[in-house]
């Protein structure tokens, strides 16, 4: 599996990543506000900002001194993640079935 | 197994022991039985999923309250060696009724035996469910939206 889409499907496995994920997705955000609206320190809101990141999920900017933080307006990456998983568990699924129907007619 | 992706499309490639014939017929008439159980759409769970094995059909899903949600339309039907068929699915979950913003699946099936079958699988054109991808973000159905998918995505992480 190519390791950005790994990297997604990870990040968002984490809950609080995926609750900063979400209030991103309502507005774009910096990491201050993401602090005071989730239980959560500054320092660990960076860190997961930086995770989020580094999958190529969030896009970051800087606004005067402060840094805001929104979503990957493409969502591409975040759809294609989640239809390799979906690729991937259904052919698995589906070479069950193939060859368990040609044992069964043998 | 094999995945490998581009920008606008995702490939996946799998050898299963059967022969053409039945690699085709499985991955058609057999698509309910091995599509993912989350992939639904409906209010209900799913009583069966019926794949209309001709150009202009449709996959589509039918609850077990008789609903029903037509989510592909067959695009190209050539037994034993090709399918194609649209993705009407937008990033939002939701049944895409402009069909320029929909993606589609293209499936070739290579004879390497007798009694063995690639089955290389292609979804591209992923950038048309893009442009809704802005208006979503900036209105009020942005959360609910996000929320929706996210939740999918999850379980499938969970799994």
């Amino acid at each position: 599996m190519p390791t950005y889409e790994a990297n997604g499907l990870a990040a968002l496995g984490d809950p609080t990543r995926r609750a900063i994920f979400e209030h991103l997705a309502e507005r774009p955000r910096a990491v201050g506000e993401l602090a005071g609206e989730l239980p959560v320190s500054r320092p660990a809101v960076s860190q997961h900002l930086k995770v989020l990141k580094e999958a190529r999920l969030v896009v970051d900017q800087p606004v005067g001194t402060r840094r805001v933080y929104q979503i990957d307006p493409e969502g591409l990456r975040l759809l294609r993640g989640y239809l390799d998983h979906f690729w991937d568990q259904a052919l698995a699924a589906y070479k069950t079935a193939v060859e368990q129907q040609a044992k069964e007619s043998e | 197994m094999s995945t490998q992706a581009s920008d606008t499309a995702t490939r996946h490639s799998i050898v299963v022991e059967a022969p053409i014939e039945r690699a085709f017929s499985v991955f058609t008439d057999g698509f309910g039985t091995f599509k993912p159980r989350e992939h639904n759409m409906l209010q209900v769970d799913i009583a069966e999923t019926v794949f209309e094995t001709h150009v202009g059909g449709n996959i589509y899903d039918r609850g077990v309250d008789g609903s029903e949600c037509r989510w592909a339309r067959v695009l190209a039907f050539e037994p034993p060696d090709r399918v194609v068929f649209s993705w009407d699915i937008s990033p939002q979950w939701q049944i895409e009724t402009d069909l320029d913003k929909t993606s589609e699946v293209e499936v070739r099936f290579i004879a390497e035996a007798p009694n063995r079958t690639r089955v290389e699988l292609e979804h591209r054109n992923l950038d048309r469910h893009g442009p809704g991808w802005e208006s979503e973000r900036d209105g009020v159905a942005a959360d609910q939206g996000w929320s929706l998918y996210l939740d999918r995505f999850a379980e499938r992480v969970a799994a």
